[in-house]
C-alpha cells in the first residue's frame, strides 16, 4: 500500500537496526519512553523490539487516553447515563473499563442506560438530531489529536441552537503529561534518558510545546511517526542525542509535522476550551494546567454545568499496577493481576482494556516472550 | 414484485400466510422437496456419513457491496458443511421477519437466495416464517441448515492436525468485513471492495478429490484468520507460525483496515477457506485451489509447530515476530 509500506520496509529495517547496533554504546543502557499507545502498538505489532539491540529498552508511557482517565470521571459518565437519563454517546474503548466496583458502561447498558458507541463526535451530534427529545451527552476522552473535533461538534451545536446536546469534556494535553513524569522522583520515577514525542498529537500542537520539556528536564525529544520505521529511525536519533550528550527536540516525523502545528485547529480548540486549574490523571495524579473544559460562552454545551453530578468514592481495583505502568515505573509483567485475573476478557484496569494500553499490547502481542523465559526482553 | 409490508397477518398462519408462502417462498424458491406441501420434506437417503450444520444470519446492512443476507444465509450453510470434506445436499431456511418490513426487499433476498441455491445446485427443501412485532428485530433475521454426505476415506478435522502441516488459505482476506464496514451508517466510507461471499463446496471437492488425506478445512467467518486458527491450535494442542508477507490481502482492504485501526487478521470473510495438510501436499493443493476462480490467490502463509499450548505466533513483514492471539470483545477503531 502506497506511503505505508514504504515506511515498512523490511531491508531499511535491517539496514537501521545494525545502525542502532553499531553507535548504541555497549557500556550504556538506553531508556526511551514511548509517550503514545499508538507507539507501543506499532512496536508490538511489528516486532520493533527483536531489531533493537539489548541494552535499547522501551519504557511506555501514557499517552492511552483511555488508559489515563481516573476511575472517578468514568463513574460520573456512568451516573450520567443511569441517573440522569441521558442518552451516552462513547468512544467503544471506553465501554468496557471497569469503574468502581467493576461496574462499566458496557454493564450499565445490559442493565438498561442507553450508551450507545461511536466512532466520531459528529455520530453523537446527529444521535441529538435524530432524538430531539432526548438529552444526549457526548464522553469526549482524549489527547490533542481529538479535541478540534469536539471543538468543531460544539460549535456546530450552537450554531444551530441544539438544544438537546452536550460534552462531558475529559481532554488533557501531553505537555504538562510529560513534565509530571519528569517531575516525579524518588520511588515513582522511572529511567528515561529520552521520549519518542507523540505522532498525531504534534500534527495538532507542533513540535514547539516539548522545547520546554527538553530544556528544564535535559531530556532529548525526538518526535516519531506511528510506522515501524519511523520508529526505528527516531531511537536512532535518540541514541546519538544522548551519546552526545544533547538533548533537544528533533522532529523525525517531518511529512506531517512542523514547529507551530495546526494553527486553524489550535484556534477552534482555544476559542471554545479553557484551561483546568487541575485534572486528576490514572497514574499521575492531580496535574496543573493539564486538562480543558469548556468555556463559559459555550456553557450550555457542558455537561458538567448541565447535570448535576453526584460526589463519589472512586476506587480502582487493589493491587492493579496500571498506575505505577502509565508512570512507566513498572512493566505489565511486574503486576500481579496481569495475565492470571487480568486478562482482555475480564480487564482489572483501563491498560489491558484499550488496544492502546501497555497491558492489552503485551498480552496480545508479546506473550510468546515470557514463555521463552526471557520476560526482561518485553520491555 | 410484490408490493407493501410484512404485517402481522404474514406470520398467522391464516390466509395470508399461505399466500405469502406461495407467491414468494415456493414461486423463487420452488423444487420437488418444497412442493410436497407437507410439515416435513421427504428426502430419499443417501449412503455415507452425513454432516449437518446450521447458522443464523442477522447481519447489517441487509444488502451490501457483493451480496445480500439472502445469498450469504446459503453460502454460510453450504460452506459449513463443506469444510467437513461433505457434499452438500439439502438446505433448509427458517425467516424471522419484522413487521414493516418492504415486501419487495424481502423478494429481492428471496431471488437472492434461489439464485444462489441454484449456482450450488442444493436445493432449499424445507421452511419456516414468523413475524415479530416491530422493533423486536431487524428487519429479517434467516437462519439456514445444510446437510450433506461425506466421501468414504475422508476424515477432516481439527484432530488431525499435526505439527509439520502446511496451512494454505484459498484467497484474500477481510473482503467481506470491509465491505460491510464501509456500507454501515456511522462509517460509510468510498471503496471498490465487494463481499467474497461465495459457496466453497465445488472448491473444496477438487482438493479433496485430489488430495483425500487433507487434515483440516475451516471457513474462517466472523473472527477472521486469526480467530479460526487459534480456535484451531486450541483443539488440536499445537502452535502456528504464520508468515504475514505471504498472507494475500487487497491493497483496498489493507487500506481501509489501516484508515480505521482495524487487523485484517481479525475481519470476517465469507468465501475463503483454511487448509491444513501434509507438508508434501501443499504444493498440488495449491495447483488445484490457483485453477479455480475461488482459489485464484491461494497461499502457503504458515506451517504448524509443537507447542501444547496452542499459540499462534506470527513472522512480521517488518522482520519481528508476534503473538495472534483471540480477539477480545470487538475490533474497535482507534481513537487517537
Amino acid at each position: 500500500m502506497k506511503y505505508v509500506d514504504e515506511f515498512r520496509d523490511r531491508t531499511i529495517a535491517e539496514k537501521l537496526s545494525a545502525q542502532i547496533a553499531r553507535e548504541a554504546d555497549p557500556a550504556c543502557d538506553y531508556h526511551f519512553m514511548e509517550f503514545c499507545g499508538g507507539h507501543t502498538h506499532a512496536i508490538f505489532r511489528h516486532g520493533v523490539k527483536d531489531l533493537m539491540p539489548s541494552n535499547v529498552h522501551f519504557v511506555h508511557g501514557p499517552g492511552c487516553p483511555v488508559c489515563v482517565l481516573p476511575v472517578r470521571r468514568l463513574d460520573d459518565a456512568i451516573e450520567l447515563a443511569e441517573a440522569h437519563g441521558v442518552i451516552l454517546c462513547s468512544y467503544g474503548d471506553m465501554m468496557r473499563v471497569p469503574g468502581t466496583k467493576q461496574h462499566s458502561l458496557i454493564r450499565a447498558r445490559a442493565a438498561g442506560a442507553d450508551v450507545r458507541m461511536v466512532y466520531s463526535v459528529q455520530d453523537a451530534l446527529k444521535t441529538a438530531h435524530d432524538n430531539p427529545a432526548r438529552e444526549v451527552v457526548f464522553f469526549a476522552i482524549g489527547f490533542e489529536t481529538t479535541t478540534p473535533p469536539t471543538a468543531v461538534a460544539i460549535t456546530q451545536a450552537k450554531a444551530e441552537g441544539l438544544g438537546n446536546f452536550s460534552v462531558f469534556c475529559n481532554h488533557v494535553l501531553t505537555p504538562p503529561a510529560i513534565g509530571a513524569i519528569l517531575q516525579s522522583t524518588g520511588a515513582e520515577a522511572a529511567k528515561i534518558d529520552g521520549f519518542l514525542g507523540p505522532s498525531h498529537v504534534s500534527t495538532v500542537i507542533g513540535s514547539e510545546p516539548y522545547e520546554a520539556c527538553a530544556t528544564s528536564f535535559n531530556k532529548p525529544v525526538v518526535i516519531a511517526g506511528f510506522e515501524p520505521l519511523d520508529v526505528m529511525q527516531s531511537v536512532l536519533m535518540l541514541v546519538r542525542q544522548v551519546n552526545g550528550g544533547r538533548a533537544e527536540v528533533e522532529n523525525e516525523y517531518t511529512r506531517a509535522v512542523t514547529r507551530e502545528g495546526n494553527l486553524k485547529a489550535k484556534a477552534l480548540t482555544a476559542e471554545v476550551f479553557e484551561l483546568r486549574e487541575n485534572f486528576e490523571w490514572r497514574g499521575l495524579g492531580t496535574v496543573p494546567l493539564s486538562a480543558l473544559r469548556i468555556r463559559e460562552a459555550y456553557g450550555a454545551y457542558d455537561a458538567e454545568r448541565r447535570f448535576a453530578l453526584s460526589p463519589k468514592a472512586s476506587r480502582e481495583v487493589k493491587s492493579c499496577e496500571c498506575p505505577a505502568i502509565l508512570r512507566g515505573q513498572k512493566k505489565p509483567t511486574e503486576c500481579k493481576l496481569f495475565g492470571t485475573v487480568c486478562t482482555p476478557e475480564t480487564p482489572m484496569g483501563s491498560c489491558m482494556v484499550s488496544s492502546e494500553g501497555a497491558c492489552a499490547a503485551y498480552w496480545t502481542y508479546g506473550r510468546h516472550r515470557h514463555k521463552a523465559g526471557h520476560a526482561g526482553a518485553a520491555e | 414484485m410484490l408490493s407493501g409490508h410484512v404485517d402481522m397477518t404474514h406470520g398467522g398462519g391464516g390466509r395470508a400466510t399461505a399466500d405469502l408462502i406461495r407467491n414468494l417462498f415456493h414461486r423463487h424458491l420452488g423444487n420437488a422437496f418444497l412442493n410436497q406441501g407437507h410439515d416435513a420434506a421427504l428426502l430419499p437417503a443417501q449412503g455415507g456419513r452425513l454432516v449437518m450444520s446450521t447458522d443464523g444470519h442477522v447481519i447489517a446492512p441487509l444488502f451490501f457491496p457483493g451480496g445480500d443476507i439472502g445469498s450469504l444465509s446459503v453460502h454460510g450453510s453450504l460452506n459449513d458443511v463443506a469444510m467437513a470434506g461433505a457434499r452438500p445436499l439439502y438446505l433448509t431456511a427458517g425467516f424471522i421477519l419484522e413487521e414493516g418490513f418492504p415486501l419487495a426487499d424481502l423478494e429481492r433476498i428471496v431471488i437472492s437466495m434461489a439464485n444462489a441455491a441454484r449456482d450450488a445446485g442444493v436445493p432449499v427443501v424445507a421452511g419456516d416464517t414468523k413475524v415479530v412485532e416491530k422493533g423486536k428485530a431487524d428487519g429479517v433475521f434467516i437462519t439456514t441448515t445444510g446437510l450433506g454426505v461425506v466421501p468414504d476415506g475422508v476424515d477432516i478435522g481439527p484432530h488431525r492436525v499435526r505439527p509439520g502441516q502446511a496451512i494454505l488459505i484459498s484467497g484474500t482476506i477481510g473482503d467481506h468485513g470491509v465491505a460491510i464496514l464501509s456500507k454501515r451508517e456511522a462509517l460509510d466510507f468510498e471503496t471498490d471492495i465487494l463481499s467474497d461471499s461465495a459457496a466453497l463446496h465445488g472448491l473444496v471437492a477438487d482438493m479433496v478429490a485430489a488430495v483425500p488425506g487433507i487434515a483440516m478445512l475451516r471457513d474462517p467467518t466472523r473472527g477472521g484468520l486469526a480467530t479460526a486458527l487459534n480456535e484451531i491450535a486450541a483443539h488440536a494442542r499445537v502452535g502456528m507460525m504464520l508468515d504475514e508477507a505471504a498472507i494475500p490481502i487487497r491493497p483496498g482492504v489493507k487500506g481501509a483496515c489501516e484508515l480505521l485501526g482495524l487487523d485484517p487478521l481479525y475481519v470476517a470473510n465469507e468465501g475463503k477457506l483454511v487448509c491444513f495438510c501434509e507438508a508434501n501436499d501443499a504444493s498440488t493443493l495449491l495447483g488445484v485451489m490457483r485453477g479455480q476462480p475461488l482459489g485464484r490467490d491461494a497461499a502457503q502463509i504458515g506451517v504448524v509447530t509443537e507447542d501444547e499450548t496452542g499459540m499462534v505466533q506470527m513472522k512480521t513483514g517488518f522482520g519481528g515476530i508476534r503473538v495472534v492471539d483471540w480477539l477480545a470483545g470487538e475490533q474497535l477503531p482507534r481513537i487517537c
